[in-house]
């Protein structure tokens, strides 16, 4: 089967984006996967399903991402111990998904790390939480076991073992260094200590309540994730979205970004020594969710994109008050930058810092702004703009040098940019409902709902159960694809420079974790 | 140079007054009483996720910024618990962080408070628990004060951290 042939088949998906659906078996699998590879596609998000209880079958499911299109691979595999073929191969990325979806199911690939990711011990071996017949609120005795981190041996080579609890406010993880005096020789992460079993809880809630702990996967992108979610559900029940709510959604994900980025360039300047630039920053952002708070009446975001559209709606004197913030920025923001790029000691440390090249961003299936600032022109606002977006025209930002500076840059263009599209949202926001009631959804759909974020594309795959359930809900983190490449972009850097190389790269643990 | 000094005097200063309290009640009274008795207001912080959203981290972050001005109430976060009076734990505790916000809990000298900070600190919020969670922080170690929210906004931390230290004796 060719491509050509391949996005031919199937079916249609559900989904915010164009998707497609495509049932293969083993040998499809692998043949399409490296279709897919040649053709320039990157593996998403890979997930399984317990559909015994109604087939006698388990699914697995990978989702690739084209220049126009989503295409996910769907294979059924029977019998109690179900294998199916590794995609890491191809797709470096699919190391730890392959580890995190035997963890939590049971389903095995056949090659490749068989380490655990997400089980650190806080269940028993062979038991699979995500599988039916475990129940949603069972628990088991705790036996943390240590991880066989990838030994480095050599003259002068030690170890430095950092986390999972960190010196500063921030998630936990553990980082595993080997150096030889202050130089790096390798890095390899541990992560998966936030796991909270969302895969699992999501199967206890009903489709309506979903996006509440959709948005509680990721703190800093609660807007993605949310959106995400509420894209699927809308997608499952065919509905379309009110023009005004959908504006406002993008409103909403573009001050998400805006505020992270905004936090971003304060700790970064903080982490090169101008504690000014911190001060600076965090006092733009508390200005931003200060507004949010005023206007939406939510600091964050949080549970304010809800299915069917959004929790508040803004009258004539807030759009007034966004639009004069707007003009604050566009005045503050270009100052800072010109005190940033002036700064000898701070290019010094964020030039040639860090650097992740073109050539492995691309073969490690970068995403997002990472992903842009090696040279990856990938953002789904661009690609693949679902409404509003596909009237708003984004600009794509993108840099080439892969370094801490070219993440610092793009930062930069993309606070400038989303200030552009919340000035065109707000002066062009359509009149009407920003809200509208959702029909019930059909059982046994699947909906895919995938949103551009801060750090890049978030999907939620939702399927449906019947009464309004939720049968199963897989979210996914642009996080999973970066982090290792923080492992490459460190190498042969010092120590002392992974606090800002780390933070340059700013990836979500519990977005990741599950 | 002369560009951050003119921003900075330009921007003046933002730092807000410290929010007013109520009346406490008898538990947080005797914290109190505890408290000032060994250190006045110069409480030592320390943060652990013990498997947050990330949500309440943002708003501890929001602490330090000039509008709060955290340290400027002679509190201030450190990086080691071993230096820390109160350790913040955010998060249902994920099964995976039991054993780490264990250890860092008993590294802390004596005497020592806890402060759980948020709806999954304080209840487990919307995860529960579960195979991978065990609920709320006072499931794994000792709470003194809970402080709700989802998350709770920086002035509800900021009250919250005062409620213990700032209120005079009678």
């Amino acid at each position: 089967m060719t491509l050509d042939l391949l996005l031919q088949e199937g079916c249609q998906l559900p989904a915010n984006v164009p998707a497609r659906q495509v049932p293969v078996d083993a040998a499809q699998w692998i043949a399409n996967a490296q279709r897919l590879h040649d053709q320039g596609g990157c593996l998403l998000a890979l997930w399984g399903a317990d559909d015994r209880d109604r087939d006698g079958v388990f699914r697995v499911f990978a989702a690739f991402l084209l220049p126009d299109q989503l295409v996910v691979l769907e294979h059924t595999l029977a019998g109690a111990n179900p294998v199916y073929p590794a995609l890491d191969p191809w797709f470096p990325v699919a190391n730890r998904l392959q580890r995190a979806l035997y963890d939590l199911l049971g389903l095995k690939a056949d090659g490749g790390d068989a380490r655990p990711w997400l089980r650190h011990g806080g269940w028993p071996e062979y038991l699979f939480p995500l599988r039916r017949e475990v129940g949603a609120t069972q628990s088991y005795a705790n036996h943390p076991r240590p991880y066989p981190f990838v030994p480095v041996q050599g003259d002068g080579v030690h170890e430095i073992a950092v986390g999972p609890v960190h010196a500063g406010t921030i998630e936990p993880g553990h980082f595993r260094f080997s150096v030889v005096g202050e130089k790096v020789l390798r890095l390899e992460a541990r992560l998966g200590y936030t796991h909270k079993g969302i895969a699992k809880r999501f199967e206890k809630l009903s489709l309506q309540e979903g996006h509440r702990l959709a948005a509680r996967i990721c703190g800093d992108s609660t807007v993605a994730f949310s959106w995400a979610y509420c894209a699927a559900l809308e997608a499952v029940t065919e509905i379309e979205l009110p023009r005004r709510a959908a504006s406002l959604r993008a409103l909403a994900l573009e001050r998400e970004r805006l505020a992270n980025h905004l936090g971003d360039l304060g700790a970064l300047g903080n982490d090169a020594g101008l504690a000014f630039g911190l001060m600076q920053f965090a006092s733009l952002k508390e200005r931003l969710v200060r507004l949010n708070q005023e206007v939406f009446q939510q600091r964050y975001l949080f549970d304010y994109v809800v299915p069917g559209g959004v929790a508040v709606d803004p009258g004539v004197r807030a759009v007034r008050a966004l639009l004069d913030e707007a003009a604050m920025l566009e005045l503050a923001v270009p100052a800072l930058r010109a005190i940033y790029e002036n700064h000898a000691g701070v290019q010094d440390r964020f030039r040639d810092a860090g650097v992740l090249s073109p050539e492995l961003a691309r073969a490690h299936g970068a995403l997002g702004l990472v992903g842009r600032a090696s040279g990856v022109a990938q953002d789904l606002r661009v690609d693949l703009p679902w409404p509003p977006y596909d009237r708003l025209r984004p600009n794509r930002a993108l840099a080439s040098a892969g370094d801490v500076a070219a993440r610092v840059q793009l930062r930069f263009d993309e606070v400038m940019e989303s200030l552009r599209l919340c000035r065109s949202l707000l002066e062009t926001l359509p009149p009407g409902s920003s809200q509208l009631a959702l029909p019930a959804a059909e059982s046994g759909r699947l909906g895919i709902g995938l949103i551009e974020g801060w750090r890049g594309p978030v999907m939620i795959a939702l399927e449906t159960a019947a009464d309004n359930r939720v049968r199963r809900c897989h979210a996914h983190d642009p996080s999973w694809q970066n982090w290792p490449l923080v492992e490459y972009a460190i190498i042969g850097n010092i120590v002392p420079d992974f606090p800002l190389i780390n933070k340059s790269f700013n990836l979500a643990y519990s977005g990741a974790d599950g | 140079m002369f560009d951050i000094l003119n921003r900075v005097r330009r921007n003046g200063i933002l730092s807000e007054a410290l929010p007013e309290l109520e009346q406490p009640d008898a538990a947080v009274e005797k914290l109190q009483r505890q408290l000032q008795a060994v250190f006045g207001r110069a409480l030592r912080i320390r943060h652990v996720d013990a498997g947050s959203c990330n949500g309440c981290e943002l708003e501890i972050h929001a602490l330090s910024n000039p509008y709060y001005n955290l340290e400027g109430s002679g509190m201030a976060f450190v990086a080691s618990p071993r230096h820390a009076d109160v350790l913040l734990v955010t998060g249902p505790v994920a099964v995976n962080m039991e054993d780490a916000l264990r250890r860092t809990y008993d590294a802390m000298p004596e005497p020592k408070w806890v402060m759980a900070v948020g709806d999954c600190g304080a209840c487990g919020g919307v995860f529960g628990e579960s195979y991978a969670t065990r609920g709320p922080i006072s499931a794994v170690i000792p709470v003194d004060i809970v402080v709700n929210g989802c998350p709770p906004t920086p002035q509800v931390l900021l009250r919250g951290l005062l409620q213990i230290t700032l209120q005079r004796q009678p």
